[in-house]
C-alpha cells in the first residue's frame, strides 16, 4: 500500500468521541502551518485513516475507554514503530501546543 | 533533604490580548517554555485580569480539574451542563471537564476589572462525567491560619476535585508563622503569594513569586510582612 505524506508538514491524528471538541482540537492543530490535524471520532476510522497516512503523532482525546486506547496503541505501535502517542488533556487551546512541542521533542531523542 | 524551585514572578510568561492579562506560571496557549511544564499534577496557574464588559467566549475543555479562585471583582459563569453563576472574590470554583464540557466566562461589570486564578489539575481519572461546584468561603477562617478550600473529598472542607490535591488559603498578618504538613506521602507543595512577603524554608518570597518544595514532610512559613498566599498541595508523580 502506498501511503501519503505531505512533505514539510507534522502530521497529527487527532481522536476522541466528542464531536465538537475533536473539531475545536484539529482546528487549533491547523492554525500552526507546520502542522496537519486529522480528527476520527472511531477507532475504526482511525485505524483506517491510520494505514493509509503518515502520522509523526497521535493524540487520544477525551472519551476513549481504556481497552480502546490499549488496542489503538497496538495497532499503531505495530504498524509504526516510533510513532509518538499521547494522551491529550484539557480539551482546548491550553496546553494543546505544548504537549505537541514535548512530544515532537522527545521524538528526537 | 527537601528539594525546591524557585518561580519568580517576573520570570512567568505573559500575554496581553488587549482585554486580557495573563501571567502564566507553566506553559500555556503561546507561552512554551520547557522548564516551565508542570509542578507534579499541577499543570496552570494562570493569573488572569479580564476588562471591564470583555470575557471569554464559549470553549471546551475536557480530562482537566479546573479550579477558578476570583481575587477582585465577579466573573459569570455559563456551561453546558446549564449551570450559570456568578463567582466573586471570597468564592471558589471547581469543575471537572471529564468526557468534555463548554464554558464561558465574562466580566459583566462595565466599570470594573476582574482579577482571578485560573488553576488546572490533571486529574486522577480520565473520562469522568463532567461536574461543577462552588462555594462561597468565610474569609474569617484564613486569617492568621490556613483555611483548606479544596480536597479529593466530597465530604471535607472546600471543594472537591478528581486528585489527591488540597488547596489552603492564608492571610496572615505580619509575623505570624505556622507549619505546614503535606497532606499524602509523595506530594510536593506549590506556594504562590498573593499579595506580601513570606519566608518559606528559608526562601523570601514576594508577591507573585512561587516556591515548589517536595521530597520533605512539612516546612515552615513566616508572614515578613501582612501577606496572603495559596498553597497547593498535589501529587508530583501521578
Amino acid at each position: 500500500m502506498i501511503k501519503i505524506k505531505t512533505m514539510n508538514q507534522t502530521q497529527i491524528l487527532v481522536i476522541g468521541r466528542h464531536p465538537e471538541i475533536l473539531q475545536t482540537v484539529v482546528r487549533l492543530v491547523n492554525n500552526n502551518p507546520e502542522w496537519k490535524g486529522t480528527g476520527c471520532l472511531t477507532e475504526q476510522e482511525a485505524i483506517s485513516v491510520f494505514d493509509q497516512q503518515v502520522f509523526d503523532l497521535v493524540l487520544l482525546g477525551a472519551g476513549i475507554d481504556e481497552s480502546s486506547e490499549d488496542s489503538l496503541c497496538a495497532h499503531f505501535k505495530a504498524r509504526k514503530p516510533d510513532i509518538k502517542i499521547v494522551q491529550h488533556y484539557g480539551g482546548g487551546s491550553g496546553l494543546l501546543s505544548a504537549e505537541i512541542y514535548e512530544a515532537l521533542k522527545s521524538n528526537q531523542l | 533533604m527537601a528539594q525546591t524551585i524557585l518561580h519568580k514572578a517576573e520570570t512567568r510568561g505573559h500575554a496581553n490580548h488587549g482585554w486580557l492579562s495573563s501571567y502564566q506560571s507553566f506553559s500555556f496557549a503561546n507561552y512554551y517554555n520547557p522548564e516551565r511544564m508542570q509542578f507534579g499534577a499541577l499543570r496552570v496557574l494562570n493569573d488572569d485580569t479580564v476588562d471591564a464588559g470583555m470575557g471569554f467566549g464559549k470553549h471546551p475543555h475536557d480530562n482537566m480539574e479546573i479550579i477558578s479562585i476570583p481575587l477582585e471583582g465577579d466573573l459569570e459563569h455559563k456551561d453546558s451542563m446549564n449551570n450559570v453563576a456568578v463567582i466573586k472574590n471570597g468564592d471558589i470554583q471547581a469543575m471537572s471537564a471529564g468526557t468534555g464540557i463548554y464554558h464561558s466566562e465574562y466580566n459583566n461589570d462595565r466599570a470594573s476589572q476582574v482579577k482571578f486564578l485560573q488553576i488546572w489539575i490533571y486529574p486522577n481519572k480520565r473520562n469522568v462525567e463532567p461536574r461543577y461546584d462552588q462555594l462561597t468561603l468565610n474569609l474569617a477562617d484564613r486569617h492568621n491560619k490556613l483555611q483548606q478550600v479544596l480536597s479529593p473529598n466530597p465530604d471535607d472542607a472546600g471543594v472537591w476535585i478528581h486528585q489527591d490535591a488540597w488547596f489552603h488559603l492564608g492571610k496572615f498578618d505580619k509575623g505570624i508563622d505556622t507549619e505546614y504538613t503535606i497532606k499524602k506521602q509523595g506530594n510536593g507543595v506549590y506556594a504562590f503569594v498573593l499579595n506580601g512577603q513570606l519566608e518559606i524554608n528559608g526562601q523570601v518570597l514576594n508577591t507573585r513569586d512561587a516556591l515548589g518544595i517536595w521530597d520533605t514532610d512539612q516546612f515552615k512559613i513566616t508572614a515578613l510582612t501582612d501577606a496572603e498566599f495559596l498553597l497547593i498541595d498535589v501529587p508530583m508523580v501521578f
